[in-house]
């Protein structure tokens, strides 16, 4: 249940959106999917602006990175307004949790999942007040107005007038108590059809304005020197080769390392080399990728935090006669956006201003209050385009440095991350180690899933489990009686975050690479089996049986080519793929990806093709080279040579197939990010015999 | 330090800094042209592609002293409104997801049709595995690559407003 308030003058002023005038209401947007029932009433969070000079404005507490936002936004507010949704003015207004709520960002692709109702119903209510407007205006019954292309038109007469004309008039009636009738979704006219995106002639003419072209009068361009290993500290350092590089203005110390400010970022760059910093290196220095691991391999020995308990799993394996166990791995993963991190801050002693890429806004200005030293409401965000977020904008520590830098050297400054420190100083995807172990029956099916997960926790713990750890084992669809999965959440110094798709991205891996071990040793065919695990999950039997189909499983393949399968439930959405492959010279090629994809009610079908890609591509440059090592406390990748994501000539052909569906919409920019590797692993098999656990893939696994 | 003469986007630039200083950051810090990007510092990316003398060349690692009296086009100088065919499909395709990368390759795939008028995807691949994007947004270039065909009239493009 939605509901819309009216906003005068004064209090819509007080969101500190722009000039208001004309209609404006309020309303909410849920912050949290689980949290829409909560909706209490007063409480608001995006505002619809209809003005006097017949402008539409939207203000919301999101970000556009990469994955459409604003288009699909302004397509459902302009499906019930009856407007060109083009023309639809998106602002994302600086950080006021008491405009917007206590989290003002995105992530858990949940922008269009929790917009769906909200703001079809503000388009709707809005529609119905300049409808009234315009009724009262022609002193007519309101069944003779209709709303139509950014007017009210008089059915009888065919006279028109503008939203704008009307919009005072409308800002002056109250808000209709009834529930106003909402499009059956047979009726939409924009919505479910693919619409270009707004965002796209500046983005290729240069001109859209991100966070690393921001430039403040008077500012400085930083770059930071940060110990290279975990938790250590600056012991002492000499900046007399820094200050003798052309353009060096300033060097200070932070709490997090040695800050170069210079007139230009080459310069700061230049300036960063010639540092001598002796570290403290602290207690990580001897740690290597091959200790995590053997801390990850000894607790998965223990049992852990249960995170999910049905049946009898220790009677079921003292009865079986057939027993199957494996250990999945994976590596840290760094999320490499195309923008590095970076960020303006301006430190004022009455204030501060900071300009940067972000996800979570309200996140990003508690961060800069506390370091700045300042009420919070003193702390302006402003939020412009992110080159890339995939989880890693969600955090603040690069705001929390710029805005210590400009503290300190007492200057606005953009703090310029550069590729080495995105790769090193990343919070990474962490590594995950699973062992599983399974029972088949007589008929060849499971009885037992049992998985002991060991993964490093950063979402927090409940009853000693962080679900972020364990999503996609534990709350796996396949009808198996008998399920224990257990969690350790190991501390080992390296930090972690969110991560696209996030714990999916590496259990779907582990849950649809063991599920098809299990299908060969039960010599099924691996669709055959799902389905039959499946038939009380629809939707997952739907996508299933879709991208089976239409990838010709089972049909004959070209010679030397071979194909995989996996399915996931993630955010709402589900969806499955098949990977087509085949190896040569020690290399696996991908050639071809079907995705079958139910999101439920599609806002923008093209922007689903694109999220769905997107996501692909993503997961597979995981699959295939993505891996961040430790060595001496220190990551070893150092830029895109030895982190190297997939380049042009290695893209598959993706198709996707999008499932006709009426329920609510599913979250789409991190859907298909877990099942491609195990789609990949999976053909592997298939042409080698070999199961690969292990991620990336190596060319010793392809042998 | 003398100061350093080259065309830029069709008009005379001249710069006074440091001779080793990289084209990219001479053109986003000095001279305030921002659609050419940042990625990696390396030539490993392509985000930072512009054309001198035609050639699709990375700035980030083309010292401002070797850019003397040659001609550079950017992404802001490839056409008046973004009408370069390249521009034009890409708009049309739909290309960009968070846009970053796109101005690199962008150059890339101007570059490519200067020299080639109707290029295979044999061709696309190799002049476009330089470009890096994380969004996935590869078979939208190579269709749109493909559809600046169109508008080309199968002959060879113009790489640039300083030709």
């Amino acid at each position: 249940m939605t509901t819309i308030q009216k906003l005068d003058r004064r209090s819509f002023l007080k969101t500190g959106a722009a000039a208001a005038g004309g209609l404006v209401l309020g309303f909410y947007l849920p912050e949290n999917h689980s949290l829409e029932a909560q909706n209490a009433l007063g409480k608001l969070n995006a505002y619809v602006q209809i003005g006097a000079d017949d402008m539409i404005t939207l203000y919301i507490h999101k970000a556009e990175m990469e994955q459409g936002t604003v288009t699909s936004l302004s397509m459902l507010l302009a499906e019930e307004l009856e407007c060109d949704w083009k023309k639809i003015r998106t602002e994302f207004p600086g950080v006021d949790p008491v405009a917007f709520g206590p989290m003002q960002g995105v992530f858990g692709s949940m922008s269009v999942r929790t917009s769906w109702e909200p703001l079809r119903k503000a388009g709707a209510t809005a529609a119905e007040m300049l409808v009234q407007a315009a009724a009262q205006k022609w002193n007519v019954p309101k069944s003779q107005c209709r709303a139509e292309n950014n007017s009210i038109v008089n059915i009888n007469t065919k006279e028109r007038l503008s939203y704008g004309s009307l919009a005072e008039a409308a800002s002056k009636l109250p808000v209709p108590q009834y529930e106003v009738a909402l499009k059956d979704p047979s009726q939409f006219k924009l919505v479910g059809k693919s619409q270009k995106r707004m965002d796209t002639p500046a983005k290729v003419s240069g001109k859209t304005i991100f966070g690393i072209d921001m430039k403040v009068p008077g500012m400085l361009y930083a770059t930071l020197l940060r110990c290279p290993v975990f938790g250590g500290k600056v012991k002492s350092f000499d900046a007399a080769k820094t200050k003798a590089v052309p353009g060096v203005k300033q060097v200070v110390q932070i709490s997090n390392g040695i800050a170069v400010l210079a007139e230009n970022t080459w310069a700061a760059m230049e300036g960063r080399k010639a540092l001598a910093v002796e570290w403290d290196e602290g207690p990580r220095a001897t740690t290597t990728s091959a200790s995590i691991r053997k801390v990850f391999a000894d607790l998965a020995e223990k049992p852990g935090a249960v995170a999910r308990k049905e049946g009898d799993v220790a009677a079921a394996l003292a009865s079986t006669p057939r027993k199957i166990e494996a250990v999945y791995e994976v590596p840290y993963l760094s999320h490499a956006p195309m923008e590095p991190l970076n960020a303006v801050a301006h430190v004022r002693p009455d204030g501060a201003d900071v300009w940067s890429g972000m996800q979570i806004q309200s996140v990003a200005r508690e961060t800069a209050a506390r370091i700045a030293g300042l009420p919070a409401e003193k702390v302006q965000i402003h939020t412009v385009y992110l080159g890339g977020g995939f989880g890693r904008r969600g955090g603040a520590d690069f705001i929390g440095e710029a805005v210590e830098i400009s503290k300190v050297a007492g200057v606005p400054v953009k703090l310029q991350w550069t590729r080495d420190d995105d790769l090193q100083h990343d919070t990474y995807r962490p590594a995950s180690y699973t062992k599983f172990t399974s029972a088949l029956d007589d008929k060849g099916m499971p009885t037992v899933w049992n998985a002991r997960v060991v993964c490093p926790s950063f979402a927090g713990l409940r009853n000693g489990v962080d679900r972020t750890g364990v999503e996609g084992i534990a709350e796996i669809r396949y009808s198996i009686p008998n399920i224990l999965v257990e969690y350790h959440p190991p501390d080992v110094g390296i930090p972690v975050s969110y991560w696209r798709s996030v714990g999916y991205s590496h259990n779907t891996f582990f849950t649809e690479g063991f599920l098809d071990e299990l299908a060969f040793a039960a010599k099924q065919d691996p669709v055959e089996f799902r389905r039959r695990l499946l038939a009380k999950a629809p939707r997952m039997l739907g996508v299933l049986e879709l991208a089976a189909e239409k990838a010709g499983w089972g049909k004959p393949l070209a010679a030397g080519r071979h194909r995989g399968i996996a399915v996931v439930d993630n955010l709402g959405s589900f969806n499955a793929q098949v990977a087509e492959i085949s190896i040569d010279k020690g290399k696996v090629r991908v050639h071809r990806v079907v995705c079958a994809v139910d999101c439920g009610h599609v806002v923008n079908p093209a922007i689903v093709v694109q999220q769905i890609e997107s996501g692909i591509v993503y997961g597979l440059s995981a699959a295939l080279r993505g891996e961040i090592t430790i060595d001496r406390g220190r990551v070893q990748q150092t830029n895109f040579n030895n982190y190297e994501p997939l380049r042009m000539d290695e893209m598959p052909v993706i198709e996707t197939h999008i499932v006709p569906s009426t329920n609510p919409p599913g979250g789409i920019g991190e859907a298909s990010t877990p099942a491609i590797a195990p789609a990949v692993t999976n053909a592997i098999f298939s042409a080698t015999g070999k199961r690969i656990r292990r991620l990336p893939i190596k060319p010793e696994d392809l042998v | 330090m003398p100061a350093i003469d080259f065309t830029l986007n069709g008009k005379r630039q001249s710069v006074d800094v440091q001779p080793q200083m990289p084209l990219l950051w001479v053109l986003r810090d000095t001279l305030g042209l921002t659609g050419t990007k940042f990625g990696c510092g390396l030539q490993l990316c392509g985000a930072c592609t512009v054309h001198i003398n035609g050639v699709a060349t990375r700035s980030c690692g083309t010292p401002i002293s070797t850019v003397a009296g040659k001609n550079v086009t950017t992404i802001e100088g490839l056409s008046a409104d973004a009408n370069h065919p390249v521009q034009r499909a890409w708009i049309e395709v739909d290309v960009p997801q968070c846009g970053y990368c796109q101005s690199g390759q962008i150059m890339s795939a101007a570059a490519l049709l200067a020299r080639k008028a109707n290029p295979s995807d044999a061709d696309i691949d190799q002049a476009m595995r330089g470009n890096l994007c994380r969004c996935g947004t590869y078979s939208a270039i190579r269709e749109a690559i493909h559809r600046a065909t169109r508008y080309t009239g199968g002959s060879k493009v113009q790489s640039g407003g300083a030709e």
